[in-house]
């Protein structure tokens, strides 16, 4: 083997380690810039049709009415900072394993909400928890519509509807 | 669940999402990368063979092949049993992998005489004994990803793997140092005869899972319950028991087992899962201060009592000077700083190197010997693959929605950079070196198993996490294109538990 090829390969074996690191984070980029992206979301809601959807050239919408909710945070308790993406499904809330969001709070019920959406708007439904479901400060009684920001209260857990 | 029963993601939901979960499964990214790494495997024992035999023989390609193949096996299982998982774990962690089994193989080539070197069978050696510990290792993560469907399963058993956790550190501690000793270390159960296991390092998953479970149980008392000195939350003397308890048992990990590593690895993983579960910066700090006052102490006895704590003093002098008997007992650490000095920045070029100068070059030292050959900037971007591994893991612990998915993954992506740390800071003289395998590149079953249950855990808690939602009532509940539920009539049930 020729001292130069070798010489080569070598080199390239390196560039081609550091190549293939690089290609990972390429992938997993937007996991890692997640949060810096978030101000200049004009998404589309799902499954609403493109009404409400704005032109992607145009400036992010200054009004919350309107916008449909694309994030589920919670904002307090311990799961503080989860996200979820909100889809066309139901979100259901409590201590059971099988809810979506599992909360563990000793002022929460084994199935204690849920979040349905409607139309493009989400509803909130206390579902026989012992200590209630709150809205802001309203205690929900029955199916609610959810306005975006404004935070439902659950035991220690606090959630917030995000565009 | 089928894979059919997993509703595609639309393609309206591939736009820009929060990226903490992505609707897209990104699976065929995960085989491009997998494609990438045992190119690069590959690469590395063509070179390997250019270099250590002067030409290329004709089957250089099979052990990456091989490997490749069942990479791409737990490909396809990914696909069908966790189509959301995360992409960048196995590519990782299959790269590592690969160039492990090319040093080894490298190592074996250094060894045999030069006569035989050419015809050295692929299954041989060092090398192929660990490339058949990587067969067994992925089909045993398979077989976790298939049997775990949800994480949260894990849970039930938290208590039973718990118990076999203890049993299981236990075990060498009590058996006869001629059944649990190798080097000064008695981490092993050695069937005579047979082959031994070092059943520490499952252990290590199975304790995990348990302080998991009894954290999220016992966090509210941990984190409320509380006093203010300083400006620092202490916890009540009370809750302090179970940390006392670990603590004495890493401590006795560390007398009567002789190894700090793994000591310091068991006490480092319980804090830090506390630590996630209760946000309190105070049991980082007493975790700290415990681990080096009880460090400290057995520097101390070890010096003017000797006995148990001998060992750990010996080390402790070897960290602090190795150059004081190069010979003799720094000899190892010394061999191996001057290997990766000989190394420098690029390397000697792989197969231009000389492991078999460096005792325990296949395990412990495996870090410096292929440092030798690819040089700090080859080292370096291994490093970084692991810290993206450790990444991926934290990613899915923050993303997962419940408390358990979050405190097992955080702490199992934890306890993976904490062993790396360990043993790379021991070869580059930053701690006082103990006896732990570099993670997917030592030589050794044991280790390799392990952590690739570890990452198909990881590959389980990242796809729940990433998972869209598809109703409470598990993720083939409805089809996501479906109509939303009505609400009017909806039963309203009352389950108190």
């Amino acid at each position: 083997m020729p001292e130069l090829v070798i010489t080569v390969a070598r080199f390239g074996f390196l560039i081609l380690l550091w190549i293939f690191v690089f290609t990972v984070v390429g992938v997993i980029r937007r996991d890692l810039f997640a949060g810096a992206r978030s101000g200049r979301l004009v998404a589309a809601p799902r499954g609403v049709g493109a009404s409400t959807s704005q032109p992607p050239s145009g400036k992010p919408a200054k009004v919350k009415r309107g916008r449909a909710a694309h994030q589920m945070v919670v904002t307090a308790g311990q799961l503080a900072g989860t996200r979820i993406t909100l889809g066309e499904a139901q979100i259901t809330i409590g201590r059971a394993e099988d809810s979506t969001l599992v909360i563990t709070d000793d002022y929460a019920s084994a199935r204690h909400a849920r979040l349905v959406p409607r139309d493009g708007q989400w509803y909130v439904e206390d579902l026989g928890s012992t200590n209630g479901t709150y809205l802001d400060r309203a205690k929900v009684t029955g199916p609610t519509p959810v306005p975006l920001g404004v935070p439902i209260r659950i035991g220690r857990t606090s959630l917030e509807l995000r565009p | 669940m089928t894979a059919a029963a997993v509703p595609a993601a639309s393609p309206a939901s591939t736009g820009e999402q929060s990226g903490v979960r992505l609707a897209r499964s990104r699976r065929n990214a995960e085989l491009s990368l997998l494609l990438l790494a045992m190119v690069l495997v590959a690469a590395y024992s063509a070179m390997i063979e250019a270099k250590a035999l002067d030409t290329i023989t004709g089957d250089f390609w099979i052990p990456a092949a091989a490997l490749g193949l069942v990479f791409l096996g737990l490909h396809l299982v990914i696909r069908w049993l966790a189509p959301f998982a995360d992409p960048a774990l196995l590519p990782a962690v299959a790269l590592l992998n690969g160039i492990g089994v090319g040093f080894l193989r490298r190592f074996d080539l250094a060894q045999a005489a030069p006569a035989e070197r050419e015809d050295l069978a692929i299954f041989a050696g060092t090398g192929g004994r660990q490339l058949a510990w990587t067969l067994a290792s992925v089909v045993l993560a398979a077989g976790l990803l298939a049997v775990l469907r949800d994480h949260r399963t894990l849970s039930r058993y938290a208590y039973t793997l718990g118990l076999a956790g203890i049993v299981l550190v236990m075990i060498p501690a009590i058996l006869p140092g001629r059944f649990s000793e190798i080097n000064g270390a008695k981490l092993w159960i050695i069937v005579p005869g047979l082959g031994q296991i070092q059943p520490g390092e499952f252990a290590k998953l199975a304790l995990l899972t348990f302080f998991a479970y009894y954290l999220v149980r016992k966090r509210e008392v941990l984190s409320l319950a509380s006093r203010r000195v300083l400006g620092i939350d202490f916890p009540r003397g009370r809750d302090l028991g179970p940390v006392l308890v670990v603590w004495l048992i890493s401590l006795m990990v560390l007398v009567f087992e002789k190894d700090l590593g793994t000591s310091l690895l068991y006490f480092g993983m319980f804090v830090v899962t506390l630590y996630i579960a209760t946000e309190r910066v105070s049991w980082l700090l007493i975790g700290l201060l415990l681990f080096f006052g009880g460090a400290y102490l057995a520097y101390v006895l070890g010096s003017t009592v000797g006995g148990p704590f001998a060992n750990f003093y010996d080390r402790a002098q070897i960290w602090l000077d190795p150059f004081a008997e190069p010979y003799d007992r720094g000899y190892q650490l010394v061999q191996g700083l001057l290997t990766l000095g000989t190394g420098g920045l690029f390397g000697a070029g792989p197969g231009g190197g000389q492991p078999t100068l460096l005792p325990e070059v296949q395990t412990d030292f495996i870090f410096a010997g292929i440092g030798e050959e690819i040089g700090l900037f080859g080292l370096s971007a291994l490093l970084v693959v692991y810290l993206l591994i450790v990444e991926r893991g934290l990613r899915a612990a923050l993303a997962v929605r419940d408390s358990f998915g979050k405190l097992l993954a955080g702490g199992l992506a934890f306890t993976l950079g904490l062993q790396v740390f360990v043993i790379v800071g021991g070869i580059s003289k930053l701690i006082p070196l103990t006896g732990q395998t570099t993670p997917f590149l030592s030589a050794g079953g044991s280790s390799l198993m392990a952590n690739w249950l570890l990452i198909a855990v990881l590959l389980r808690v990242s796809d729940g996490a990433r998972r869209p939602v598809t109703g409470g009532r598990g993720p083939a509940a409805r089809p996501a294109g479906g109509p939303p539920e009505q609400l009017h009539g909806a039963p309203t049930e009352v389950i108190r538990p």
